[in-house]
């Protein structure tokens, strides 16, 4: 049993109380005397050259304080792309500028090149409607595949729309192509990962100031990432040194992904600051979400599951074009390379794998991470080939997996793939998965489902996915411009409380309610008296933010690092105290003793006697109680799950209905199980989302006909099943402190192809000769597909 | 949003005169209305709140035992004030939009705006309802005249709908997911002299009757009756939510459940 508020807790959200009470703070909450409002102007075609555009209308407009074109922007940096990809031919790849406003071009419907700062949010509205932009429109590239074919380009200087031509393994790749060649089976699926548009509840949103006096600059903003926006800005964008521009991250509704990254906004609001003298704010309308947010997925890829006629895997091999849209968002290129072609063995023995990804631009967002970022996409187009390999061979598809996966006895596992999986137990993943979906009594539900004209299906599926993003070392070499560790300070305060600053960021994750039991639990005392600070560049050592299910597994370990350090320096205080030698001292909940005796101290005189440093051995120690580690790992963590779903199919309308769903996944050691419990069904809501009803769909002149909720479908309460979990027997992580892996992700990522293959099972039972259907299936594509069957 | 000046009349007369002004609009629950002007899609320079006009407000039975709703009375109210006498129109004003929607919106906004796939239109037409305005009488037939487009004059408010009660009545929704406006709304009503069979959320025309349908069903009112009918997709919405063809299809799926509701 956990300590109550300790480890394995379940216990009740702190941060919950004021987000449920109003009282959270947003950065569109915060309102600074004399503030000013920003409101951009953005292209409303798809592809355009900028003839001219004329503020002097617009700047006669009232209260319009300035308004700013590319022109202003030109002797600036940047946004840069985070990793760099080289070709299979050796090329780095094409890095178009992203500019803060578009210069020159416009390039996909949404993209700014005017922003008008006035008064009041009205006053600019008013005035950004008479900037005149003379736009020539040129043909919208959407299409991948014709961008790729055709003579018009999305950015002038990259005559071929491709941002690289990626393999991996390439010394694999004739290997591989040999290995499909002599294979008794090959099963090809040619599928469509659909790009999704993030929707995190609170838009984003932005509020410069500058203070003249000391130069420097204050960034608020809806960010996961303050520390990594405080270094684009510095280092690529605007030049302002680190030391001047704090960032700050206050309560952030949401993000997803799509709010790790750099926007031109947050530059906008900064240099606008400085130039009108007064904060300020940019808050983003849903309108302006859906168009610039940077979206998720959009794959188009062809993959080939060579067998054996037992079901043994031969190979696997991929060819996907993806769409990093318009400008290179930040991790971009990373998201569809290295956290997807790396994924490509899943949970498999396969000996052979071979990925060909070819990036391209489009007249369309920018694309990037999104919940699951790469992995969803490599687990979706594994765990379909797999189904539909299973069906050809008339082999079940529980045991074709079995057959393949890794078993416990072979960790550590180096897949074909170049991941090095350190634990995992996938058998023991799908025996709890069965007996939770009581499969064997699954065709009798089958008939009552029929009995009621519906046809009834059961997908399962299994994943594997590498989150923590590490180390530092390996993603140097494989061309990340960052490091992948994180920091944490931990400050014992005299009077005994602590001060926690970590670098990952808490958006909806619970970091205020898990770091304290981790530090709670180390130091014996109450988790209570331990507070968290967090999104503040100003207050924190150092941070690489929170996505890829990282926040745990590196900065928690980074936090396990400095209250080591704080109990070792406490132990020294503590022996001077007891008049002991610190290695004669145990240290148990929360008292220092003697071995042996019963003589001790508490840890809270130990803090005390820190910042009191009478009679305190003044060479030997230093006064104050505060300690920082920074924690990079030595290798991903590897969750993995099993999972189930049943649907039935309406056959007279196309309509699926989630019946039931379950989620058995493998987390490593598990913190706060109510909160992980939270994390799965939320991602598999969004798996759920993507699998059944979310349509992001650009029509040929490149507009977004997907721009509002009226036709963008986000999943309900009422199209969702009552969704079963279990996370309570994880194989630990053998590389980090905690034993813990990541549950961020794994729910998006495990649910979309256990949604689809449910589909297909149930068409299939109903005597439909459909094999596949693209994601969103939504009733009228199953419908059609039923009827061209 | 744009500025805008707001009246609040507590009579027709003063809301039909406030509307006089060319650039007045009349508002009703706003359901629509508000989200555009949200978008700055529209400039009103006044908006005339109808809601507050008692005259326009409840429902009753009439003198010839029809149901009587007050053009500003909110789909929730008909809801509840319907269940017995019209359980047909209840049924389908309790199902639009969700209990925010409900509760603001209003019959008459609804039949003015006309959307294509709203519901209240294939009620209006499903029920042979009779539209009564601040000047004339408008039978339902008369009144729908295509996408958003209706036989009101300029400034010309709709203050009651007059619904004859059928024998038996359903209306089958199947929802866009989205919106959750019809994909296809299809309203079934049996009327001792006939029946009438009204379809929203399909036709690029808006609500329309399908008066094969309602032939067969006057002879047989089954679903059986509806084999060997269909539906010419010509002429259907096409959409991200789905092809004419389906929504063709959907219109005999969703009148032979209307007819099993029954």
């Amino acid at each position: 049993m956990p300590k109550d508020g300790g480890i394995g807790a379940s216990t009740t959200r702190r941060e919950d109380v004021r987000f449920l009470t109003g009282k959270g703070n947003y950065t569109a909450d915060i309102n600074t005397f004399g503030q000013a409002a920003a409101i951009f102007v953005r292209a409303t075609v798809a592809n355009g050259v900028i003839k001219s555009i004329d503020t002097s209308a617009a700047a006669e407009m009232p209260g319009v304080l300035a308004i700013f074109t590319g022109e202003d922007f030109v002797d600036v940096g940047g946004n840069p792309a985070g990793w760099l990809i080289n070709s299979r031919d050796g090329e780095p790849m094409k890095e178009p500028k992203r500019p803060v406003l578009a210069h020159g071009k416009v390039r996909h419907v949404g993209d700014a090149y005017a922003a008008v700062i006035a008064e009041t949010e009205q006053q600019a509205r008013d005035a950004a409607e008479e900037v005149i932009a003379d736009i020539e429109e040129l043909p919208a590239i959407i299409d991948m595949a014709a961008a790729l074919a055709g003579d018009a380009y999305v950015h002038d200087e990259i005559a071929t729309n491709q941002c690289f031509d990626w393999g991996w393994i390439e010394d694999n790749r004739a290997a591989t192509d040999e290995a499909i060649k002599n294979a008794p089976h090959v099963t090809t699926l040619e599928l469509v990962n659909n790009r999704l548009v993030p929707n995190a509840m609170e838009p984003r949103a932005s509020i410069g100031t500058y203070d003249a006096a000391g130069d420097s600059y204050l960034l608020q903003t809806t960010s996961q990432n303050p520390h990594l926006t405080r270094l684009l800005i510095s280092a690529f964008v605007m030049g302002i040194p680190e030391n001047k521009l704090t960032v700050i991250a206050p309560d952030v509704g949401g993000g997803f992904g799509s709010k790790i990254y750099h926007y031109g906004e947050e530059a906008l609001v900064l240099a606008a600051a400085k130039k009108v003298g007064r904060p300020v704010k940019w808050v983003a309308d849903r309108t302006e979400s859906f168009l610039t947010d940077a979206h998720g997925r959009d794959h188009v890829t062809k993959i080939e599951l060579a067998c054996e006629k037992d079901g043994t895997f031969i190979a696997f091999r991929t060819e996907t074009l993806a769409n990093v849209g318009a400008y290179l968002s930040n991790f971009s290129t990373a998201t569809p390379t290295f956290l997807h072609g790396t994924l490509m063995a899943g949970n498999y023995t396969v000996p052979n794998v071979y990925v060909n990804l070819k990036a391209v631009f489009t007249n369309t967002a920018p694309v990037d991470a999104y919940r699951g970022a790469g992995r969803p996409e490599a687990t979706y187009s594994i765990e379909r080939v797999i189904d539909m390999a299973a069906r050809e061979l008339g082999i079940d598809p529980v045991e074709i997996r079995r057959k393949n996966f890794i078993k416990p006895e072979q960790y550590p596992f180096g897949t074909a793939a170049g991941l090095e999986y350190d634990s995992g137990n996938y058998d023991a993943l799908m025996d709890k998965m069965e007996a939770m979906v009581d499969r064997k009594a699954f065709e009798e539900r089958r008939k009552q489902s029929e009995a009621n004209g519906k046809m009834r299906g059961l997908g399962i599926n299994a994943y594997v996915e590498a989150c923590g993003i590490a180390p530092s070392n390996l993603v140097g070499v494989l061309g990340s411009r960052v490091g992948l560790y994180d920091a944490a300070t931990v400050r014992v305060n005299a009077t005994g409380n602590l001060s926690v600053m970590v670098g990952a960021h808490s958006h909806g994750q619970g970091h205020e309610t898990v770091f304290p039991q981790i530090v709670g639990e180390m130091l014996g005392i109450d988790p209570q008296s331990v507070d968290i600070v967090h999104g503040d560049t100003s207050k924190i050592p150092f941070g690489m933010g929170t996505y890829g299910s990282r926040s745990l597994a590196v900065c928690g370990s980074a936090v396990v690092r400095a209250t080591e350090k704080i109990i070792a320096k406490a132990k020294k205080i503590a022996a001077h105290m007891l008049e002991a030698a610190a290695d004669d001292l145990d240290f148990t909940d929360g008292q220092f003793t003697v071995k042996g005796t019963d003589k001790s101290v508490g840890f809270g005189d130990v803090a005390l006697k820190a910042y009191i440093p009478h009679e305190f051995p003044i060479e030997d120690i230093e006064p104050g109680l505060e300690e920082t580690a920074f924690y990079d790992p030595a290798n991903f963590t590897y969750p993995s799950g099993a999972y189930a779903c049943e649907v039935e199919v309406d056959p007279d309308t196309g309509k699926v209905t989630i019946e039931r769903f379950t989620a058995c996944d493998d987390f490593g050691n598990v913190m706060n199980p109510m909160i992980v419990s939270g994390q799965v069904q939320g991602g598999v809501v969004q798996g759920i989302g993507q699998a059944l009803l979310e349509n992001t769909t650009y029509n040929a002149d490149g507009q977004l006909l997907s721009a509002s909720y009226m036709d963008y479908v986000m999943p309900r309460a009422d199209d969702l099943p009552f969704i079963a979990v279990d996370h309570s027997d994880g194989t630990p992580c053998t590389h980090n402190p905690l034993g813990a892996k990541g549950c961020g992700e794994g729910g998006a990522i495990g649910s979309p192809p256990t949604v689809v293959n449910a589909v297909i099972d149930a068409l299939q039972s109903g005597g439909k000769n459909v094999t596949h259907i693209d994601m969103p299936l939504t009733p009228a594509r199953v419908w059609a597909a039923m009827n061209n069957a | 949003m744009y500025a805008f000046d707001i009246e609040r009349p507590s009579t027709i007369a003063d809301a039909v005169k406030a509307l006089s002004d060319e650039d007045a609009q009349a508002l009703g629950g706003g359901q629509t209305l508000i989200p555009t002007l949200k978008q700055r899609l529209a400039m009103p320079a006044t908006l005339v709140s109808l809601t507050g006009i008692g005259e326009m407000q409840g429902v009753c039975i009439g003198d010839n035992g029809e149901v009587c709703v007050g053009g500003a009375t909110n789909h929730a109210t008909v809801a509840a004030e319907t269940a017995s006498s019209y359980p047909g129109l209840s049924g389908l004003a309790g199902n639009i939009g969700d209990p925010a929607v409900r509760n603001r919106g209003t019959v008459g906004g609804s039949l003015a705006n006309n959307d294509p796939s709203a519901c209240y239109p294939a009620a209006a037409l499903g029920s042979g309802a009779t539209i009564i305005t601040n000047t004339r009488q408008i039978a339902a037939d008369d009144y729908f005249q295509g996408l958003f487009e209706t036989a009101l004059d300029e400034g010309e408010v709709i203050t009651e709908v007059r619904f004859p009660v059928p024998e038996a009545a359903h209306y089958e929704k199947f929802v866009q997911p989205a919106s959750r406006f019809a994909l296809v709304g299809v309203f079934v009503a049996k009327y001792a002299d006939g029946v009438r069979v009204a379809v929203t959320g399909a036709s690029e025309n808006g609500v329309f009757r399908w008066t094969e349908a309602e032939a067969a069903l006057a002879a047989d009112f089954s679903a059986g009756a509806l084999d060997g009918l269909s539906v010419p997709a010509d002429g259907m919405i096409s959409d991200l939510h789905g092809s004419s063809e389906y929504r063709a299809h959907l219109v005999k799926v969703m009148t032979g459940r209307a007819v099993a509701a029954c």
